[in-house]
């Protein structure tokens, strides 16, 4: 099993192990300088593979998880037509985490381990999915603001090293482009709306806009990883970067709303050539990380519910396999 | 039906307007299926709501009352149960099922929505003012589709009555000499085939699983059963509609609907449960009390702002 490489080194390596070793480090160091793609079989170094695992499986999690806020008003949605949507785009979400999950596989560890570690509280997820979706309009600003940070983090993402994460992200960039754009929407006629819908909108973007620009992790002098994953060009950006070019796409867009984001010390900086947006609040930023905000009990609870609700499912359809196949068998 | 002309364009607008705002992944990498994402509209037999609503508005199409009436019941029943299931999603055994529940539900919201805008036609209404500015008692959907989820083997056998009735309907309505109820009923039976597919092998792998799936789905067909009668039930209106070749008799769709899910429980060694059928009423208008419950949450926020667009 691959993930055994995980926990530990073998303290001695005979000479063909570390003749072999020393020939994977080579090769894995010739693609990755050819900006070339490592494929499951490849030799990798176990850091590259733990740290691919993080933050695949952390990215699958977030889609898992981030599924509850919106599902949170299918039953509601005010037309017809937008529930159609809303339905579509949180099924997205479903088939987002099934590919990610199924890349994550790749490097070795099961999806029933990362479902564990996600019930137990031991794996990470995005933490805006710890906010509220206290309106409508909710819909609208997460459509927007936090699946358009999200597709500015992970279309670069589709040139990652490893080959079924790029892969997977190519697919799941088109289907946010959509959500995103849905999203937007959503806000727009809103804005056009009634005084109260406008104000139901502009309340909504005041709200998500912080934690969305928070969702591209801690500035870059306080980002530990972030270096080590640009080297193995995992990561081609660092997170202050993207963030800025996400605010300077916010700025523009917000306009065409009719609506305003609440940071009044967004620029344009002339000499750096980068959009400059006023201070976070790192603090609650790392509060909800640790469990803390508004939603992360109850967000933990209602996958462990599912999942264990669902457990006498999954057992019942192995069973059935078992038994088919066993009669195949004897045919 | 001038649908088809409304359907390509739209097809290349979904195709192409797909990277619009973001930042230029349109068409990043060629290993997307096309066909792959759920919000897209599939290429070629798309026959939306909205294509419907345009006919309606160049005056090109008009149902009769009686017509509108019978739109009514069927879109009725695929609203009550999209709004049924789509509670599950984000909370399904799997997240594959997740999937499938939620795909599910969005045909029949889907079919809902093009059969509440051909019904709202003769009454100057749309698909949303039917939706949620009507009362319990003016709702036509039939019992079954407002039962409780229950857990996923109540849900399941819910789901396997709903499909093979639905199938042998939209089957027979494909010859309907309403153009509107034809052309709806020919897209939606190809997806309601495939849930006949997945609610069967679903009542096969419960049955045949565990001692315990086996246990919940006998009891979950037994809570769902009391409600297939009144899907066959004949009236004033489907009699004048039969004879008009609009629809046909519900009771006439029975034996077929026996035969097939016969063929599936005998398979899954399941009895018919022999449980005495309720009285329904719901093409009437009467209902259980789940119903009200479910227009309330369904209801809500439009009715807190009468008269907006969203």
């Amino acid at each position: 099993m691959a993930s055994q490489n995980l926990q530990s080194v073998p303290a001695e390596l005979s000479p063909e192990e570390q003749e072999r070793e020393a020939a994977g480090q080579a090769y894995f160091d010739r693609i990755i300088s050819e900006d070339s793609r490592i494929e499951p079989r490849d030799w990798m170094p176990a850091a590259y593979r733990k740290t691919l695992l993080r933050q695949i499986s952390q990215h699958a999690h977030s889609e898992i998880i981030g599924m509850q806020p919106e599902a949170n008003w299918i039953t509601r949605a005010p037309s017809l037509k937008r529930k159609s949507i809303l339905m579509a785009k949180v099924q997205d979400e479903a088939g987002h985490g099934l590919y990610l999950y199924s890349a994550a596989e790749t490097l070795g560890q099961s999806r029933d381990q990362m479902m564990e570690d996600l019930i137990a509280g031991k794996a990470r997820y995005s933490s805006i999915f710890n906010y509220p979706t206290i309106s409508w309009a909710d819909m609208g600003a997460i459509g927007w603001l936090v699946d358009g940070a999200a597709i500015c983090n992970q279309v670069p993402l589709c040139r990652a090293s490893y080959g079924p994460y790029g892969r997977a992200m190519v697919r799941i960039c088109k289907e946010e482009s959509f959500h995103q754009r849905q999203g937007f929407e959503i806000l727009l006629e809103l804005s056009n709306g009634t005084p109260e819908q406008k104000q139901m909108a502009q309340d909504a973007v005041n709200r998500w806009y912080a934690p969305s620009l928070m969702m591209f992790g801690p500035p870059d002098d306080d980002s530990p990883n972030s270096k080590q994953s640009m080297a193995w060009n995992i990561k081609r950006f660092s997170n202050d970067e993207l963030r800025s070019r996400f605010v300077g796409m916010m700025v523009e867009q917000v306009r065409v709303l009719g609506l305003t984001l609440p940071d009044k010390d967004i620029r344009f900086n002339e000499e750096t050539k980068k959009w400059e947006h006023g201070p976070l609040d790192w603090n609650e930023f790392k509060e909800v990380l640790a469990g803390r905000g508004p939603c992360n009990s109850q967000r933990v609870e209602r996958r462990r519910e599912a999942h264990e609700n669902g457990a006498w499912v999954r057992e019942a359809a192995v069973a059935y396999a078992r038994k088919q196949a066993q009669k195949e068998n004897a045919a | 039906m001038t649908s088809k002309d409304v359907n390509t364009t739209d097809t290349d607008f979904a195709i192409e307007g797909h990277g619009d705002i973001s930042v230029g992944v349109h068409g990043a990498g060629a290993s997307g299926d096309g066909s792959a994402s759920a919000t897209r509209i599939t290429p070629g037999n798309a026959l939306r709501p909205e294509d419907i609503a345009l006919e309606i508005q160049r005056g090109q199409v008009r149902p009769s009352e009686d017509v509108a009436e019978f739109a009514l019941r069927i879109g009725d029943d695929g609203l009550i149960l999209a709004q049924r299931l789509g509670h599950w999603i984000s909370r399904a055994p799997e997240l594959e099922e997740d999937i499938a529940l939620g795909n599910i539900a969005l045909d029949q919201l889907g079919h809902a929505r093009s059969f509440l805008t051909y019904a709202g036609a003769a009454w100057d209404k749309s698909e949303d003012d039917l939706a949620y500015f009507r009362r319990e008692h003016e709702f036509r959907s039939a019992h079954l589709f407002e039962q409780p989820n229950g857990d996923f083997a109540v849900t399941i056998a819910r789901q396997f009555i709903v499909s093979f009735y639905q199938y042998e309907l939209y089957t027979k309505l494909i010859e309907s000499t309403d153009a509107t109820i034809a052309a709806i009923s020919a897209k939606a039976v190809k997806e309601v085939d495939y849930h006949r597919d997945h609610s069967a092998q679903w009542v096969l792998r419960l049955a045949g699983g565990t001692d315990e799936s086996r246990a919940r789905i006998i009891q979950g067909f037994k809570l769902v059963w009391p409600y297939v009668d009144e899907l066959f039930e004949d009236d004033e209106l489907t009699t004048r509609l039969a004879e008009a070749g609009v629809t046909v008799q519900p009771s006439s769709l029975r034996a077929e609907f026996d035969r097939l899910t016969g063929e599936i429980m005998a398979e899954a060694e399941l009895e018919i449960p022999g449980v005495p059928q309720a009285l329904g009423g719901g093409r009437r208008g009467k209902h259980s009390e789940f119903l009200g419950y479910i227009l309330a949450e369904m209801q809500v926020l439009a009715r807190e702002h009468p008269g907006a667009s969203w």
